[in-house]
């Protein structure tokens, strides 16, 4: 990732025009202040084209607010559902019924807190802090994935997390790894590593229950039953009601429509079910010869509706605990703070000795 | 999806008549000869996954996102520890689900609750050191190697944060002194020596007062009087008498395994 570009988002159209940004010095940039439509004037059209080449739009780039603003807001909403996502599966960590398996569960939270913390470091790139977009977090100004909303009732429900939230995590942030914001993109590119080695490790959770006792057999096929809609909820409204979906595809931040990617997710799995020995709650799900894909029954809209304006059965639970952690943790991030500052006036004080010397 | 609900399941598991028979008590797991080899292996082993388990409870907690990763690096290290000894002691999850309280060696210190964050770091300075003296010694161990790397960085860590919290504010440099003095009287079990280790304990109780010593003082903390405090000395860990809240955390840790006996997970 190249340098953090200094400022808000108005006051930064001092790069050096899209396609440049890596290689270009800070000498680059104008000498003049420039204002935002002068700046639009000179760098929009290269900007769009870059787009349209499909070339990667990097952090000095000059770029319009809006694009900048979209981004931001996905990226954080991005970074905030790998914290959040983080409570439902750490709720097993202690109780893991095997060694093996609670290695892998524990790995896999901490690379989440890592997913988190990269996609802040990109969020930032854009002139964002992660302080002031963990306090849009806590004060419920910026959103995280709704399906963290929900609870992880048993040990199956670690598995069908892995096999489906991140299953749909895939298939949604695959076609991001040429999203055209450059640290974004490749940010996703070992995000979606590690969520498919995530992904296996979930499939396999259930197949050992589902070929294991009778109870663990029912353990696995309950978890599917409650976490397969709401994965089919993770895409996003349909087409016609997303408020963001053409924008984003225009300025290739998208490049598949929420239903494409459901559908492309229901083709995967659909099969993987029947290899695990486990039947997907739908009772209208048949093969459509002529498509060539599999028809789904009707996604309950009003249930993602209330659960993404908080009436979901953790929201509250989800939320508290973040911000606890957040405020429980503050005079550690002070103390560290207040250490950082005397360190360094220590430093400065001996330098000061030395060369008075 | 009606195709699928009358395929037969792979591998399916019908009656209880063809389960493997069930691990259930506790008294099916040999315990290693007090004095063995075995037995110093044993209390290793359990050190390690005692304090992975408690570091495991920081998941989604931890105050800042760093910490969330280092935390659970640390855990897992040490679960990684405690694997490798199992393993070679029989079979590792019958080990750590099927014992019951009075079977396990670990240390009272590591059993200690997470309490606020200057609790848990010096819990990991006090711990950590004694492991990175101990594996340093024990250089003909086949973990030794692998794990004296690991321990030396948990050390590094731990003292990074003794540093940061007792030179911090009032408030860490409070928080942390009542860490030190509440945590103090669980470190002098350290040093029991565990027969049949190749380890100069003596040399190692020096080497850990030195060390714990000269990071508290630079962290501009009160190093408490004596090896063990005053007032009644806690140990006991090592002859399988442990604190109030061990029962619990195994409680937690085992309910799941013990509660379908004879699965595999």
């Amino acid at each position: 990732m190249t340098t953090v570009l200094p400022g808000t988002p108005s006051d930064t159209p001092a790069g050096a025009g899209p396609g440049t940004g890596a290689d270009a010095g800070p000498d680059a940039a104008p000498r003049a202040p420039m204002d935002a439509e002068a700046a639009a004037r000179a760098y929009g059209p290269a900007f769009d084209a870059a787009v349209a080449a499909d070339e990667r739009i990097e952090p000095r780039d000059w770029m319009p607010d809006a694009y900048r603003a979209t981004l931001v807001r996905q990226i954080a909403q991005h970074a905030h559902s790998e914290i959040i996502g983080m409570q439902p599966e750490a709720n097993w960590i202690t109780r893991a019924p095997s060694l093996r398996r609670k290695a892998i569960l524990m790995a896999k939270v901490q690379d989440e807190a890592g997913h988190g913390l990269y996609l802040y470091s990109a969020a930032e790139t854009l002139g964002a802090s992660r302080d002031d977009l963990l306090d849009k977090l806590h004060s419920g100004r910026q959103r995280y994935s709704s399906i963290f909303n929900y609870p992880t009732l048993t040990w199956a429900d670690v598995g069908a997390i892995g096999w489906l939230v991140d299953g749909a995590a895939i298939t949604n942030q695959v076609p991001l790894c040429r999203c055209s914001y450059g640290p974004y993109a490749r940010a996703m590119v070992r995000v979606c590593k590690e969520e498919s080695f995530h992904q296996r490790q979930g499939y396999e959770l259930l197949l050992e229950l589902s070929r294991g006792t009778e109870a663990q057999h029912a353990m696995a096929q309950d978890a599917v039953d409650r976490w397969w809609w709401p994965s089919l909820m993770m895409f996003g409204p349909p087409d016609d009601e997303s408020a963001h979906s053409a924008q984003s595809m225009e300025w290739k931040i998208k490049r598949h429509s929420n239903d494409e990617l459901r559908q492309r997710f229901v083709d995967i799995c659909v099969p993987q079910a029947e290899a695990l020995g486990l039947t997907l709650p739908d009772p209208d799900l048949k093969w459509n010869e002529e498509q060539g894909r599999w028809d789904f029954g009707a996604i309950d809209w009003d249930e993602f509706k209330a659960v993404l304006k908080g009436d979901g059965p953790c929201n509250e639970q989800r939320l508290t605990q973040r911000r606890t952690a957040h405020e429980e943790g503050a005079w550690v991030r002070e103390a560290a703070a207040a250490h950082a500052a005397r360190k360094q006036a220590r430093t400065a004080t001996e330098r000061e000795g030395a060369m008075a010397r | 999806m009606s195709d699928a609900t009358t395929t037969p399941r792979p591998g399916t598991r019908t009656g209880t008549d063809t389960a493997p028979a069930p691990r259930t008590t506790a008294g099916a797991i040999p315990e290693p000869e007090p004095g063995t080899l075995a037995a110093a292996e044993l209390a290793l082993a359990d050190d390690a996954l005692v304090l992975s388990q408690r570091l495991g409870q920081w998941a989604g907690h931890a105050p800042v996102l760093e910490e969330e990763v280092a935390l659970a690096n640390i855990a897992l290290d040490l679960l990684g520890q405690a694997r490798t000894l199992y393993s070679g002691l029989g079979d590792e999850d019958a080990l750590a689900f099927l014992r019951e309280e009075r079977a396990f060696r670990n240390c009272q210190l590591v059993e200690q609750p997470n309490g606020d964050f200057a609790a848990t770091i010096v819990r990991q300075l006090f711990f950590s050191t004694y492991q990175e003296l101990l594996y340093g010694q024990l250089t003909t161990h086949p973990l030794a190697t692998k794990a004296v790397r690991e321990v030396a960085y948990h050390r590094d860590h731990a003292e990074h944060w003794t540093l940061r919290l007792g030179d911090g504010t009032t408030e860490s440099h409070d928080r942390t002194q009542r860490a030190v003095d509440g945590l103090w009287r669980h470190t002098g079990e350290l040093f029991q020596p565990l027969p049949e280790l190749d380890v100069d304990w003596s040399a190692l109780r020096a080497d850990w007062d030195t060390r714990v010593a000269d990071v508290l003082t630079r962290a501009t903390l009160r190093v408490p009087e004596g090896a063990q405090g005053h007032g009644w000395k806690a140990g006991g860990g090592r002859q399988g008498l442990h604190t109030e809240s061990f029962g619990r955390l195994l409680a937690e840790m085992q309910h799941l395994h013990r509660s379908h006996p004879g699965a595999t997970w």
